[in-house]
């Protein structure tokens, strides 16, 4: 047998079932493996007896019987989903310490299946961010707040907000981890780590217990090694949370691991010819070309489509977040929970110093927009002209998928770039979600697959969006191609 | 369209965010930076076009408006446990600075 990290979760959650190993022993030997690569500064909060104690609830399960699918599995948690097992801070000094009553719909469900929790995965503060390099609290095994690192290249970002849940999972740390995806923060840094992640249907998964950054536009999804993987998981955190989450898809929970296996004879492709402009990346080109020519291969058509609004999608998307930010933040005020301001004068003074010491720069910023444009006399002629726009984008797919099964492109313009090179031009990373952004904003699926190197021998991700409800063919799609190739089981050398 | 750094103080005042000076400078020169990527935006004809504010409005096929549950009470007290992470409790209250004299 293979090392215990290295195998899948799909075959780890089988030699669990056959009892061929224990819960226990899987829990200790990812525990090991968090502690010695400290150094990448994934994980927030880790608590071993916490852990072990939910590993020991599943050996139990599983030797009375009628353990869950994913009995004794490990999986973290981004730190973006409240757990009660654990401190839950979104990244945020304002949060720091901050222990819920109660636990996220997605971790709850995934419990239920049998997972054990490893701990908690860094992300950007409040989830906005795409290198996870502004998170405020500090990393298990660090005495200050620190960047996440790419298990490829520790110079280099792992991408974000969900960086800490991609670089576990390509470092070997954990067989899986959640992640949450608001303008593309689970595909972009699964294609910066080369790992497998998907993004449902907006509604699918239940946003009840995630700390809101954006509402209309926040999704869970899994991030795991490979398509069969993220089915496993997707089957388990998906499904109606109707008394809880008012936006929640009233739409039963499916085995997406049904379908993996379709054949892709007859498949069209869409491929938008704005996802190809002078923006990308030759190395990244020349890799999705590659996959593109893999599904030719596989009896897929490749069908030229449009997305004419693909560039309009970033003020949209960064006009409508923010808006949406400002009011989810306004909560914390200091009085509640969270950080207060050591010193004040009256209630208003608290507040405004409660915020400005609890939030980081780039919330501040996201705050300041949103609040604008939302305010009297610019309403109309940014918030609402973003959500007409909003409005075209969604129409433009479904043009699309007149012609297309699924569409196809590139995740991110370059692979993974250097720690620090974005940091202080916030506008050009926000350029850089560029190909993620639309399928958000019009809450369809989309994912990131493995699909070749580029530059300096980084990952690049396949990305792949579907119509609404149509994850297991995104997953079938996926699965087909990692049949073909190996990408996706690559290890970053040291790991 | 560009902010001043009068526009800043006004809106920080609405977010509820005390900024220090050189905090409001560095603010206003990266959301002027912003802004310019916004222009594109707002030359676009919408003239007709029904605002999308929420993907499940009729986006997805056969789902409803957003939906509210009964309004009865569903959860038990939890008093303590939702006060464990306040700043300032006392006797099962939240305590904020004197507002009404």
């Amino acid at each position: 047998m293979s090392e215990l990290h290295q195998l899948s979760l799909t075959d780890l959650a089988q030699q669990l079932r056959g009892k061929k190993i224990s819960a226990t022993e899987t829990a200790q030997h990812f525990l090991g493996r968090m502690r010695a690569h400290q150094d990448l500064a994934a994980f927030l909060a880790v608590d071993e007896e916490a852990t072990l104690a939910q590993a020991r609830a599943a050996d139990a399960a599983l030797a009375a019987g009628g353990a869950g699918p994913l009995a004794g599995v490990p999986i973290a948690h981004k730190d973006i989903f409240v757990t009660k097992d654990f401190p839950s801070t979104a990244g945020s000094k304002m949060l720091a310490g901050y222990r819920s009553p109660f636990d996220a719909t997605v971790v709850r469900r995934l419990a239920e299946a049998g997972t054990v929790t490893l701990g908690k995965l860094s992300c950007d503060e409040f989830a906005m961010g795409s290198a996870n390099e502004s998170v405020a609290v500090p990393a298990v095994g660090h005495g200050a707040p620190a960047p996440v690192r790419n298990p490829w290249d520790r110079s280099r970002t792992p991408g974000g907000s969900s960086g800490g849940s991609a670089a576990a999972v390509a470092a070997r740390l954990a067989p899986a981890a959640s992640g949450t995806d608001t303008g593309g923060s689970i595909r972009q840094p699964a294609a910066f780590c080369g790992i497998t992640g998907i993004k449902p249907t907006y509604g699918r998964a239940s946003r009840y217990g995630m700390i809101a950054y954006a509402s209309s536009l926040d999704q869970a999804g899994p991030m795991a090694r490979s398509a069969q993987d993220c089915a496993l998981l997707l089957s388990a955190l998906c499904g109606p949370d109707l008394d809880r989450d008012s936006t929640s898809l009233d739409v039963p929970a499916e085995d997406f691991s049904r379908s993996l296996n379709d054949r892709l004879d007859g498949l069209r492709i869409g491929i938008p010819k704005e996802f190809f402009g002078a923006g990308l990346a030759d190395d990244v080109r020349t890799a999705i070309d590659a996959a593109l020519k893999e599904y030719e291969k596989l009896g897929a058509r490749l069908v030229e489509i449009s997305l004419p609004r693909t560039e309009l999608a970033i003020p949209v998307y960064y006009i409508i977040a923010p808006a949406e930010a400002s009011s989810n933040l306004s909560r914390f005020d200091g009085v509640k929970f969270g950080h207060r301001a050591g010193q004040y004068g009256d209630l208003l003074d608290m507040y405004k110093r409660t915020r400005a010491e609890g939030f980081g720069d780039e919330v501040k910023r996201r705050i300041m927009v949103g609040t604008y444009v939302l305010s009297h006399g610019y309403y109309d002629a940014y918030y609402l002209q973003a959500q007409k726009i909003r409005r075209m984008i969604a129409d433009d797919f479904q043009q699309a998928f007149k012609n297309c099964d699924v569409v196809a492109g590139p995740v991110a313009p370059t692979v993974a770039w250097q720690l620090g090179d974005k940091a202080e031009d916030p506008v050009a990373a926000y350029l850089a979600d560029i190909y993620t952004l639309s399928a958000s904003l019009a809450g369809l699926p989309g994912m990131s697959v493995p699909c070749g190197f580029g530059a300096n021998d980084m990952p690049v991700g396949l990305q792949l969006i579907g119509n609404y409800l149509q994850e297991g063919k995104l997953l079938n799609v996926a699965h087909r191609l990692q049949q073909a190739t190996d990408f996706h089981l690559r290890t970053p050398e040291g790991y | 369209m560009s902010l001043n750094p009068d526009d800043i103080s006004r809106i920080a005042n609405l977010a509820r965010l005390a900024l220090a000076p050189e905090e409001s400078a560095r603010m206003r020169e990266r959301i002027n930076g912003f802004f310019a990527i916004v222009e594109q935006m707002r030359a676009v004809d919408t003239a007709g076009i029904e605002p999308l504010a929420h993907p499940s409005m009729g986006a997805v096929a056969g789902q409803a408006a957003l939906r509210l549950r009964d309004d009865v009470a569903s959860e038990p007290n939890q008093r303590e446990a939702n006060q464990q992470s306040a700043p300032a409790v006392e006797r099962g209250l939240f305590l904020v600075p004197k507002v009404i004299e």
